[in-house]
C-alpha cells in the first residue's frame, strides 16, 4: 500500500483555473449542471447528478489558508470525491461533518497528500495552501507536510519516549541542540495541555500512556513544528468523554492562533468548537458555512435534517 | 407474543458437547502434553546421560568360575533372555567396563551373572587414566626410580603417588608444550620468510635485489632458529630427562603387573575409598579438562576446547553475515519493492530455500566460496603459498566460508522472519510519521526498525540455533576432526578466517561413528551432546535477554 512518495498522477496545477477537461471520466461529461430543488438534492447526488455547493458568503469573506479548487479524486475507478471546492478560512477552526464514507478524510488526507501513498488513487483539481500549489509537480512532498499537522482517528505514538515523540520532527530536520529540542518540547506539550502530567516522564515511553494522553501528544507532536494548518481526523473518537472534554477545551485554545481543518462525527462537538462546519454528503460538499449559520438557519433542508439527527 | 410459532427445541446430548468443544480442548491439549514430553524426556535423557559421565563410579572385582577375574564399573545390566526357536536367550548379565584395553583389546565386557562366584569392591582398586592407551584399573603395587623402589604396598604407593605426581606432570606437559606450540610457532616463521622469497620471486623476478635481500633474510632466520630450536631440545630433554624413571607397577586383576610411567598418567583415583567431596571434586576437575584443554587419543578423551571455541565462534561469524543481509534484504522486499508478480515470486523462492537439503548448501560453499572465491583471492594475493609448497589458504575449507555456507543456509530465516516482524508494525505509525514529514528512510529507520526489532531478533536466534547445530554442510567447508590451531588466538593477526576449525556437532558423530575406539568414547558422546545443547542454550538465552531488553524499551501495553 505504501509504496511511492510519487502519486501515480498529479492533477492539473492551480496556476489555470480552467476546469480540467482530461482525465474526467466520461459519464461525468455530460450531467446536468443546474441547481436542483433543494428536497431532491440528496438524491440526485445519489443519482450520481453535479448538484452546486451551498457556500454561504461569510466564508468567502475570510481571507483563506487553504483553498481546494474543483478536486476530484478516485480509488481505482471509484470516485471518492467530487469537484470539492471550498476555502477554509485563517485561524478559525473548520469543522467536516457528514456521514460516514462521504469522503472526508479521504480530503482530509489530500491536503497533506498522505494519499499519495495508496497506489491506487488518482487525481484532478488542486489544492493552495497559502497560495502555493499543494500537487504542483514541482511540490516537494516532504517539505509540505513540515507545513502541516495531522492528529489521526486513533491516536498513533511513536514506539520511543515521550520527549522524543514531541520533538520528532525536528529531530529529523536534524534539529540537536538541546536547548531548542526543550524548549519546543515543553511548549508543545504546555499547548496540548498534557505538560503537567507528563513533565515529570518525560524519558518514559509514550506507550504506556493512557488513550486520551496519547491523543493530546500526537496534537503536541502535531503543533511542535508550528504548522500552518492543523488537520485533525475525529480526534476524539476513542476516547472517552472526560479525554473529549479536555481535547475540545483544547481546541478552544487553538482557535485563533492556528487554522483547523477537522473532521467529527459529532454534532455538539462541531457547534461547540468550529467557526464554520462543512457538510459532505457522497463525495460532494453540499453546504458550508458559519457554524451558528449551519446549526440554526441552514440554507438546505437536507442540511438541517443531518446536523438535527434526522438522517445519516 | 406469539403463541402459534413453534417453540425452538433446545438439543441437548452430543450437540451441547460439541459446542462446548470439549473435545477439541481435550485433543489440542493431549498434543501439547505429548509434545512436551518429547522435549523434556529429550533433554533430561541427554543430560543425565551427558552429566554422569564424569562421576566416579565403584570398582567391583568379580571372579569369574573360569578362573579369570575382571576389575571394572559395572555400566549396564540386562535381565535374563529365554531362548526362543530363533534366537538363543542368555542368562541374566552385566557390561563391565573392564580398564584391560591392553590385555583383552576391549574396553567393555559382557559378563553373565552365572559366571560370577564372587563380588568384592577392593578398598585400593584405582581408576588409572593414561596418556595413550585409555584407562587401567589396578591395585597399586610399587613406585620405581629407575631402579630403585621408592614406595611399597598401595598406601605408601598413592602417598607417594600424590607427593610426585603434579611435578612430573607439569614437566611433561611444558616439554608437550615446547614441541607443539614453540616449534610450530618457529615453522610459521620460517615458512613466512619462505614465502617472502617466493613472492618477491614473483614480484620482481628471482634474480631482483628484493629477492635477493629475502633469502638473505630467510638464511639469517633459519640460522637464528637452528640455535633456537637446539636450546628448545636441550630444554625438553631437560624435562624428559627428569621425568624419566619414574614408573608405577599396578597389580592387575588376572594377578598380572603393568607398569606404567608416572608421566603417562593423567590423573588417577581410587572410587571405593572416595568421600563424596572428594567424588565431587574429582567431577569437577574432569570437567575442567572437558571444558579447557585440547583432546587425546583421537578426540575420545580429553577436552574438548577448540571444538567449543569453533562452534562459538562459527555462530557468531554467522551472525554477522546474516543479521544485516537478512535484515536489508526483508527491508526492500516489505518497504521499498511494489507488489507484483516478482516480488511474489521472489518471496515464494525465499521461503523454498528455507526448505532445501542443508547439504545442499554445503555442496554450493565447497564450489563456489572455496573453489571459485576462495582459489581467487589465493590468486590475487596468497600466491607465494601456492607455488611455494602447493598449499592453498583460502581455497579450501576455513571458518569464513563455514560461516557464509550457514549465513546463506540461515538467511530466509531471517528474512521470512524480519517481513513478518516488519509488516506487524501498524500502518498508523507509518502514516504519523509521514504526516510529520519525514521521508521513507527516516521512518524505516526511526519507527519501524525499532518497533520491529524484538520481531528480528527472534528471527535471529532462530537462525542462530539452526546454524549452530548443523552438521552436514560444514563437513564439506572446514571442519576437521582434529584442527588444534584455533580460527581466533593470540598470535598476529588474532583471526584467522582462513583456518580449518573444529564443530561440536561434527565431533559428536567423529566420536560416536568415526573413532577407532569408539566404544570408549561412548560416553563422551552424550557428554558432547549435552554441552552443544547447552551452548545452544546459551546463545539463545543471551539473544533472548536482549530482545526482552529491547522490547521493554520500544513496546509497552496500550491503555
Ligand atoms: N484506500 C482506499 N482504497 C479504496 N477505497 C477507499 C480507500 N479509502 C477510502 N476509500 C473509500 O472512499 C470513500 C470515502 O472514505 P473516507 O475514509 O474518506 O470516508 P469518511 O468520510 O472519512 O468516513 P468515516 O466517517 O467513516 O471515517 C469510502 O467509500 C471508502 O470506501
Ligand atoms: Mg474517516
Amino acid at each position: 500500500m505504501y509504496d511511492s512518495l510519487v502519486p501515480p498522477r498529479r492533477g492539473v496545477t492551480g496556476a489555470e483555473p480552467a476546469m480540467p477537461t482530461v482525465d474526467e471520466p466520461p459519464r461525468e461529461a455530460g450531467a446536468p449542471r443546474a441547481a436542483e430543488p433543494p428536497q431532491d438534492r440528496l438524491a440526485a447526488v445519489a443519482a450520481g447528478r453535479e448538484v452546486e455547493a451551498e457556500v454561504h458568503d461569510s466564508v468567502l469573506a475570510e481571507p483563506p489558508v487553504l483553498e481546494v479548487d474543483r478536486f476530484n479524486l478516485w480509488y481505482g475507478a471509484k470516485q471518492a470525491l467530487h469537484r470539492i471546492t471550498m476555502p477554509v478560512p485563517l485561524n478559525k477552526v473548520t469543522a467536516l461533518v457528514g456521514p460516514s464514507g462521504c469522503g472526508k478524510s479521504t480530503l482530509l488526507r489530500s491536503v497533506n497528500r498522505l494519499n499519495d501513498l495508496v497506489q491506487s488513487v488518482r487525481i484532478t483539481g488542486d489544492m493552495r495552501i497559502n497560495g502555493d500549489s499543494i500537487y504542483d509537480p514541482r511540490m516537494d512532498v516532504i517539505e509540505l507536510r513540515k507545513r502541516m499537522g495531522m492528529v489521526f482517528q486513533k491516536p498513533n505514538p511513536f514506539p520511543m519516549s515521550i520527549y522524543e515523540n514531541v520533538v520528532y520532527s525536528l529531530r529529523i530536520d536534524g534539529e540537536t541542540n538541546r536547548a531548542v529540542l526543550d524548549e519546543v518540547c515543553e511548549r508543545s506539550l504546555r499547548g496540548a495541555a498534557l505538560w503537567d502530567e507528563v513533565k515529570d516522564r518525560l524519558q518514559e515511553s509514550a506507550l504506556g500512556m493512557s488513550g486520551g494522553q496519547q491523543q493530546r501528544l500526537c496534537i503536541a507532536r502535531a503543533i511542535a513544528a508550528e504548522p500552518e494548518v492543523l488537520l485533525l481526523d475525529e480526534p476524539c473518537s476513542a476516547l472517552d468523554p472526560i479525554a473529549t472534554g479536555k481535547i475540545e477545551d483544547l481546541i478552544q485554545e487553538l482557535r485563533g492562533q492556528y487554522s483547523v481543518l477537522m473532521v467529527t462525527h459529532n454534532m455538539q462537538q462541531a457547534s461547540r468548537s468550529s467557526d464554520y462546519t462543512a457538510f459532505m454528503y457522497l463525495g460532494r460538499l453540499i453546504e458550508y458555512g458559519a457554524t451558528t449559520d449551519i446549526f440554526t438557519k441552514p440554507v438546505l433542508r437536507e442540511t438541517e435534517a443531518y446536523v438535527t439527527g434526522r438522517f445519516g | 407474543m406469539n403463541s402459534d410459532r413453534p417453540a425452538r427445541r433446545i438439543r441437548s446430548g452430543h450437540a451441547t458437547l460439541t459446542a462446548h468443544g470439549e473435545p477439541w480442548v481435550w485433543l489440542t491439549a493431549a498434543s501439547l502434553a505429548i509434545a512436551i514430553a518429547m522435549i523434556v524426556g529429550l533433554l533430561v535423557f541427554i543430560a543425565f546421560r551427558g552429566l554422569s559421565t564424569f562421576w566416579p563410579v565403584p570398582l567391583e572385582r568379580l571372579t569369574l568360575a573360569d578362573g579369570r577375574a575382571v576389575l571394572g564399573e559395572v555400566t549396564d545390566r540386562e535381565a535374563a533372555v529365554t531362548a526362543t526357536s530363533q534366537a538363543v536367550g542368555h542368562p541374566a548379565r552385566r557390561l563391565v567396563r573392564t580398564g584391560d584395553f591392553d590385555g583383552t583389546g576391549n574396553h567393555y565386557e559382557w559378563i553373565d551373572d552365572t559366571a560370577i562366584t564372587e563380588t568384592s569392591r577392593p578398598e585400593w582398586a584405582t581408576v588409572v587414566e593414561r596418556v595413550e592407551a585409555g584407562r587401567l584399573h589396578g591395585v597399586p603395587k610399587r613406585m620405581l626410580h629407575g631402579t630403585e623402589v621408592v614406595a611399597e604396598g598401595p598406601e605408601a604407593v598413592w602417598a607417594a603417588y600424590l607427593k610426585e605426581h603434579d611435578a612430573v606432570r607439569t614437566r611433561a606437559l611444558r616439554a608437550q608444550r615446547i614441541d607443539k606450540r614453540d616449534r610450530g610457532e618457529l615453522q610459521r616463521r620460517l615458512r613466512a620468510a619462505r614465502l617472502a622469497v617466493v613472492q618477491a620471486g614473483l614480484d620482481a623476478g628471482p634474480a631482483s635485489e628484493r629477492a635477493v635481500a629475502a633469502e638473505a633474510r630467510e638464511r639469517a632466520l633459519a640460522e637464528e632458529i637452528a640455535i633456537l630450536d637446539v636450546a628448545l631440545d636441550e630444554e625438553t630433554a631437560r624435562l624428559r630427562g627428569a621425568n624419566d624413571g619414574w614408573a608405577i607397577e599396578f597389580e592387575t586383576p588376572s594377578g598380572g603387573v603393568a607398569a606404567v610411567p608416572l608421566d603417562g598418567i593423567v590423573r588417577a583415583w581410587q572410587p571405593n575409598r572416595l568421600a563424596l567431596g572428594e567424588s565431587l571434586s574429582l567431577y569437577f576437575s574432569r570437567w575442567g579438562e572437558f571444558l579447557v584443554d585440547d583432546p587425546r587419543e583421537a578426540n575420545s578423551a580429553g577436552g574438548v576446547f577448540p571444538a567449543i571455541w569453533g562452534t562459538v565462534t562459527m555462530t557468531l561469524i554467522m551472525a554477522l553475515f546474516v543479521a544485516p543481509f537478512g535484515v536489508l534484504a526483508a527491508l526492500y522486499l516489505r518497504e521499498y519493492a511494489g507488489r507484483g508478480p516478482i516480488t511474489t515470486a521472489v518471496r515464494v523462492a525465499i521461503n523454498n530455500l528455507a526448505g532445501v537439503p542443508s547439504i545442499v548448501y554445503g555442496a554450493f560453499g565447497l564450489g563456489f566460496f572455496c573453489y571459485v572465491l576462495g582459489a581467487g583471492i589465493d590468486d590475487l594475493f596468497f600466491k607465494a603459498s601456492l607455488v611455494a609448497d602447493g598449499q592453498p589458504t583460502f581455497g579450501t575449507g576455513g571458518l569464513l566460508w563455514a560461516s557464509l555456507t550457514l549465513a546463506l543456509l540461515t538467511l530466509p530465516v531471517v528474512i521470512v522472519a524480519t517481513e513478518e516482524a516488519l509488516s506487524a508494525v501498524p500502518n498508523s505509525m507509518r502514516e504519523g510519521s509521514y504526516a510529520c514529514g519525514a521521508g521513507k528512510w527516516q521512518t524505516i529507520r526511526r519507527i519501524v526498525l525499532p518497533r520491529a526489532l524484538p520481531g528480528i531478533m527472534t528471527g535471529l536466534i532462530l537462525a542462530m540455533a539452526r546454524g549452530a547445530g548443523e552438521v552436514a554442510p560444514l563437513m564439506l567447508v572446514g571442519v576437521k576432526k582434529l584442527a588444534l590451531d584455533l580460527p581466533v588466538d593470540g598470535t598476529f593477526p588474532f583471526i584467522h578466517p582462513e583456518r580449518e576449525f573444529m564443530h561440536l556437532a561434527y565431533l559428536i558423530y567423529d566420536v560416536g561413528f568415526q573413532s577407532p575406539n569408539s566404544q570408549a568414547a561412548r560416553p563422551m558422546v552424550f557428554t558432547i551432546t549435552f554441552l552443544l545443547v547447552a551452548i545452544i542454550a546459551l546463545l539463545n538465552v543471551a539473544a533472548i535477554w536482549l530482545r526482552s531488553r529491547l522490547r521493554r524499551r520500544f513496546v509497552a501495553q496500550q491503555f
